[in-house]
């Protein structure tokens, strides 16, 4: 179990010398307590406090890094079950497979497809981020030079795919900090492989049938002196999938046992339908896989795949709103409407995803309400007209569109009037009451005003 | 030596809901569907019963629906039947095997057709005689005419195990008087929140409406659309009822399809975007991802709509449902 910062404080020397970098002893068990500082920076913590800190504060699933380079990605390290419970920390690595048997101008075509597989959806950038390496020349000349030629396209981490240790060896070493991990076939091959993973400081995957076997080798692995592992349970159904990957979890949770103490992967078959081989990476993302390998992928697969993934691994705890400010749906021009709305982040999910189905482009003028939704705000006393309309104002969209007309949403009609003071020469349109009225407004209302006015004009 | 794997075992279970009534029970449809009784986490099998697969329904609107809802290559695989629900009907039954079909009042919107209150009742009872399977009739949104129509399709269809779609917290008592009145079932819809949720199924229960009665609708939040609160919500919502909350105990319904559509991932040709890759296999991916998300946090019935979605679904449902 975690120690709390006042059973971490008694063990330590309490002389408040401040080498730690903080300003007593108490703080430095606070930070200590809350996982964000390390011991170390105690000079004088006893072996006692060193065990008793050890036992309880190493994470139940290692952290494990993938690749060197500034590409380098973390997997590991979770926490809960559920993600209400806290968050998901590492998102669910998707390693793309490229085949070393392709031509070459196949081979360069799908390397730059998964390194060019990168989106901005909600303020982020959502992308692939490994590439998988498999052998299927059987040939070492080959593979190798494929090895080098992803690194000469690519700074993505690489996973090394081969049944073949001597193989797997020389292509690590080709790829130098940008190799990822080496993936062992079996139990048999487990000692050579872990040899290459010490050897070059990278990470394994082990992988067996049960997972009381998989433990006990991720257990011989590690007293091998390799220290990054990751546990593949087989492929299997849904259903066992679900199973395997939801115990690993619990087990390194509960710390049953130290051999799950380690991210779990899921290797998706070679054979496998396209949308089931989606399918079983939705299950991975969802549930609990740190890495899904696809041997065969296809381009219609990504953006559903890291969308859910970025939904899943959203920090919950983080408030539930967007920044203020002028965002815009499709490609606005400055003849397109202009909707203003609270920061609420479902409300602004709502009425983008309705503007957007209305086919209209259109800036949205986002109100820093403190997170509320619309009339939840309006009561507070966070979106009355006169905030609004000095909001509006200054957002600057005067500058982005040529008519002066805002659409309020339809539950705060109210505030027309004291919109329409605080921004003269402006004019309020109420819009619906729901955000999925917003496509008939655009087709009845607006096209019909924005019409008359280019008429006048 | 052989680990013990950890199994978690609890004290709720999930009422179990029965979807339309055989010609021995009273009614006239040729099947029955149970959901619910999951003892455990959504397929744990390991540690707990789950005695009934989730269902999938197809969404079969009144009339020709709108382009940016149903984009052409939703559109494709109904193009003989749109605009006539009987003949669509028909074709899901007896094409897709549909097991469930959602019949949905899109044209009864005043803005959008305002299909009168007896038409939309006249209309149900046409496609009933034309497919035996289950029905679930939705109506456009939360409005009085909304409680009127469902109200008067229950009286139509007593006895028939009709499923009502939805109940507001803002209009629950109608739909509640008629969900007891006609032995019907009722969806009781909550914008994502736990405690909302609770909130409606007690108002229903105070109202005499049988929780074995109640369908919830946590709200579903499209795939890049706020998923991740229904998510959460509904896993939420479903430990609590394992918990033995007997408020929260119900089946979960998710309208899934009708929030895939309508996003522009879903439908955005690839010539648009090139690097989004090919728009059909793409929106079908969409719909069955995001259903599949929401099975794994307690989904019952999926409300969906493009048959290759479905049936990518039902493949990912029956390898849910084995147990080894």
């Amino acid at each position: 179990m975690a120690l709390t910062g006042l059973q971490i404080y008694k063990l330590l020397p309490q002389t408040n010398c401040k080498e730690c970098d903080f300003p007593t002893c108490l703080a430095f068990a606070m930070k200590l307590a809350a996982k964000q500082v390390s011991l170390d920076l105690c000079p004088y913590a006893s072996d006692e406090a060193k065990a008793a800190l050890g036992a309880a504060s190493v994470p139940p699933i290692r952290k494990v890094t993938i690749g060197g380079n500034d590409k380098k990605l973390e997997s590991g390290e979770e926490v809960v079950l559920f993600r209400h419970d806290k968050t998901f920390y590492h998102p669910t690595i998707l390693a793309m497979g490229v085949s070393d048997d392709l031509s070459a101008d196949d081979f360069d075509s799908a390397v730059k497809t998964i390194n060019e597989a990168s989106y901005d959806r909600a303020g982020e950038t959502i992308a692939i981020s490994m590439i998988a390496l498999f052998d299927r020349s059987n040939d070492t000349g080959t593979y190798t030079e494929k090895a080098k030629r992803i690194a000469e396209l690519s700074d993505l981490p690489v996973a090394i795919i081969s049944e073949d240790p001597q193989r797997a060896g020389e292509a690590v070493k080709a790829l130098d900090d940008q190799a990822g991990f080496v993936y062992c076939p079996n139990k048999e091959k487990a000692i050579a492989f872990a040899e290459i993973a010490k050897t070059n400081k990278i990470p394994i995957i082990l992988n067996a049938d049960y997972l009381d076997n998989l433990a006990v080798l991720a257990e011989e692995i590690a007293s091998q002196g390799v220290e990054d592992i990751l546990l593949d349970p087989g492929f299997g159904s849904q259903s066992e999938l679900l199973k395997n990957h939801t115990l690993i979890r619990r087990m390194a949770l509960d710390k049953t046992d130290k051999g799950f103490g380690y991210p779990s992967v899921i290797r998706i078959p070679d054979d496998a339908d396209p949308y089931q081989v989606a399918l079983a990476a939705s299950l991975g993302i969802a549930k609990y896989a740190g890495i899904v390998i696809f041997p065969n992928w296809q381009q219609w697969q990504y953006l559903p795949l890291l969308t859910l993934r970025q939904n899943i691994y959203t920090d919950p705890q983080k408030p539930l709103q967007v920044e203020g400010g002028i965002y815009s749906v499709g490609e606005p021009d400055s003849d397109s409407p202009v909707y203003v709305t609270t920061n609420f982040s479902l409300t602004y999910f709502m009425l983008s995803s309705e503007v957007e189905a209305s086919g209209e482009p259109a800036h949205l003028v986002i109100v820093d309400a403190e997170g509320m939704s619309v009339l939840t705000a309006w009561s507070a006393g966070k979106f009355g007209g006169e905030l609004v309309g000095k909001a509006v104002l200054e957002s600057g969209i005067a500058d982005k569109v040529n008519h002066r007309k805002v659409i309020i949403p339809g539950y705060v009609a109210v505030i027309k009037g004291e919109m329409e003071d605080a921004m003269p020469g402006w004019d309020i349109l109420v819009g619906p009451q729901e955000a999925s009225d917003v496509p008939a407004f655009v087709k009845d209302v607006w096209l019909e005003t924005s019409e008359s006015v280019n008429a006048k004009n | 030596m052989p680990i013990t794997l950890p199994t978690k075992t609890w004290s709720g279970v999930i009422r179990e809901v029965q979807l339309g009534r055989t010609a021995e029970q009273g009614g006239s449809r040729t099947s029955q569907l149970t959901i619910g009784g999951q003892k455990a986490l959504p397929f744990h099998h390991f540690e707990g019963e789950i005695p009934h697969r989730p269902v999938i329904a197809y969404q079969i609107p009144d009339a020709d629906p709108p382009q940016n809802d149903w984009p052409d290559a939703l559109k494709e695989p109904f193009k003989d039947v749109i605009g006539d629900p009987v003949d669509w009907a028909k074709l899901v039954v007896e094409k897709y095997n549909a097991k469930l079909i959602c019949l949905n009042f899109i044209s009864a919107h005043p803005d959008r057709g305002d299909r009168p209150v007896d038409d939309c009742v006249k209309l149900l009872r046409e496609v009933m005689e034309v497919v035996g399977v289950p029905i679930i009739v939705q109506g456009y949104g939360s409005d009085e005419k909304n409680a009127e129509i469902l109200s008067k399709c229950a009286e139509e269809c007593r006895g028939e195990g009709l499923t009502l779609a939805s109940a507001f917290e803002e209009q629950y008592k109608t739909l509640a008087a008629a969900t007891v009145a006609y032995d019907c079932n009722l969806v009781a819809e909550t914008p994502i929140d736990v405690n909302l949720a609770k909130q409606l199924n007690i108002l229903l229960t105070n109202m005499n409406v049988p929780s074995e009665k109640i369908i919830i609708d946590p709200l579903t939040g499209g795939l890049g659309y706020g998923y991740e609160y229904t998510y959460s919500v509904m896993e939420r919502i479903r430990l609590q009822a394992l918990g033995d909350d007997s408020m929260m105990c119900m089946p979960f319904i998710n309208f899934v399809g009708q929030e895939t559509w309508k996003t522009k991932e879903a439908k955005l040709p690839e010539l648009e975007a090139p690097s989004w890759g090919s728009e059909l296999e793409r929106g079908v991916l969409w719909e069955a991802i995001t259903a599949h998300g929401l099975l794994l946090a307690g989904s019952d019935v999926l409300v969906m709509r493009h048959p290759e979605a479905v049936k990518q679904v039902e493949i990912v449902i029956d390898e849910l449902m084995a147990t080894d």
